[in-house]
């Protein structure tokens, strides 16, 4: 790797951080806004041009509040857990392919910032990580509630990361790599995931709202039974951290689902407007630069979809969830790993 | 239940299919400083004293809105008119003070119709704003009694 590719890639690092920040900075107005659509409200309107300062507002109100810390809760661990919830979520980001290639002056860029054989693998492993931020917080808070909040988080986490992976598992099968780079070529067009695994899907979304902890599965911060759960204790920028990871979550998961099953930055006719052009490189440049939208397009739909559910569905009740994610989505899964591999031993049969 | 009840996802549809609905209705909020709400043509808000073609205070003091007022919010003094005032008060009785407590006031608008010099009105536009002191909403002649210039203008 020679010097420029170097710079490119420090440069793209922060540019996609940047952007993973934005995204979820405006999450929480988009969030209020639609939770105020839907319940036929407005939403914020003051701060700047319909309200667009308002993440802003937000942030300066967080930051300007009294930092708490409880006088029996362990000080390291307290600061430790939302320093770890933030960096584990923003550092999920970076297998991501939010584009394919652009050529530059004859040289090859590639929109992702670190390829990796690995990239799935390394998703979900970053993501699991996440749980230790809640649980260190919940923990070092020394609150009942905040304990019983990071309790939940945990199990929740553990059980449906099970059904999770169990999903998963068939689109590999389908795939033969682990790379998201090589999941993302290989849906090229309008050939994506979804098409052969709905019920996968079905069962990856419904993991997806478990692991961000969104409703109908926000038990660990369940305001009416558990005071917040485990931010309890947290206040000032440390619970804004807290927000803000789970903000970036959405953005990381939404972005894994885009990749995954609906074809990461791949759209219907891609080779038609390729061959459009004369010149075969801009022809590249501007399918990228589409795809690009294309997949941001994506992420953004999943994001609204988040955002509808939790005004739409009501909590979970804790049994209810662990019937859920034991007694059903881990079955399925395992039904759809067999009905995969089924098609799979057919396919090479007939043809 | 049956095998699609149990499923819920029928359910869940059906339930975004009408937070759906909601998210694209017109909403119904009036953003309060920059809109007001289209009140009716018989609105009655703040109250207002008159004065005549001249510019003279219409009202005669004779207390007939006092009587005619339910809730007893009207209070008033008279006095006569000197010479040299006959530009400041239509007849030789005026009210040289006169109140309205606005947090009694009910604004039926029975001292509008009792008035015999057609000095008293409800205006449709104005109502009395929050303040922090009851004192504050006792109105005099300072704040009811119509400035000089809108009867130029009207």
């Amino acid at each position: 790797m020679d010097s420029v590719d170097l710079i490119y890639k420090a440069i793209y690092i922060l540019v996609i951080f940047g952007i993973t920040l934005l995204i979820a900075t405006y999450s929480t107005y988009f969030e209020r806004k639609i939770a105020a659509f839907i319940q036929d409200r407005v939403g914020p309107n003051r701060a700047g041009p319909m309200g667009l300062l308002q993440p802003l507002a937000d942030a300066g109100k967080l930051f300007f509040k009294e930092e708490f810390i409880p006088g029996k809760a362990n000080k390291v661990l307290f600061i430790l857990g939302p320093g770890i919830a933030m960096l584990v979520a923003s550092m999920s980001s970076a297998v991501i392919p939010f584009g394919d290639m652009l050529i530059v002056g004859g040289r090859e860029v590639y929109l992702q910032a670190i390829e990796v054989n690995i990239g799935v693998l390394y998703i979900f492993g970053v993501v699991s990580l996440g749980v230790y931020g809640l649980m260190i917080g919940g923990w070092a808070s020394n609150n009942k509630f905040s304990l019983l909040g990071a309790i939940r988080a945990a199990s929740q986490n553990i059980s449906y990361e099970l059904a999770m992976g169990l999903s998963l598992i068939a689109v590999l099968m389908l795939s033969g790599s682990l790379s998201l780079r090589v999941i993302a070529e290989q849906q090229a067009g309008f050939n994506w995931n979804i098409w052969y695994q709905p019920l996968g899907f079905l069962i990856f979304l419904v993991c997806a709202f478990a692991e961000t902890n969104r409703t109908p599965f926000d038990l660990p911060e369940s305001e009416a039974e558990l005071i917040g759960g485990y931010h309890t204790e947290y206040s000032s920028m440390k619970l804004g951290m807290y927000l803000f990871a789970e903000y970036i979550n959405i953005f990381v998961v939404s972005a894994v689902m885009s990749t995954l099953y609906f074809g990461a930055y791949n759209f219907p006719f891609m080779e038609n407007l390729r061959n459009a052009f004369s010149d075969p490189v801009l022809g590249n440049n501007v399918v990228t630069l589409v795809g690009v939208a294309v997949m941001f397009a994506k992420i953004f739909a999943f994001i609204f979809f988040f955002m509808w559910v939790r005004w739409t569905l009501p909590r979970f009740r804790y049994d209810q969830l662990m019937k859920l994610g034991w007694n059903i989505l881990i079955p399925l899964a395992i039904l759809n790993i067999l009905l995969t591999g089924g098609g799979i031993l057919l396919k090479d049969y007939l043809f | 239940m049956t095998f699609s009840e149990r499923m819920y996802l029928p359910a869940i549809a059906q339930g975004l299919g009408i937070t759906l609905k909601h998210f694209f209705k017109k909403k119904a909020t009036i953003n309060y400083p920059e809109e007001t709400r289209q009140r009716s043509d018989i609105w009655r808000g703040l109250h207002v004293l008159k004065r005549d073609e001249n510019g003279a205070e219409r009202c005669t003091a004779c207390g007939l809105c006092a009587v005619a007022c339910p809730a007893e919010a009207i209070t008033m003094t008279a006095g006569e008119r000197k010479t040299g005032e006959e530009h400041l008060y239509r007849e030789e009785k005026y009210a040289v003070t006169y109140e309205v407590n606005m947090l009694r006031c009910i604004f039926c608008g029975l001292c509008e119709e009792a008035c015999p010099k057609a000095a008293i009105f409800l205006q449709d536009d104005k109502i009395a704003p929050a303040r922090y002191e009851r004192d504050e909403f006792i109105y005099g002649k300072d704040r009811l009694v119509e400035p000089l210039k809108t009867t130029e203008t009207k």
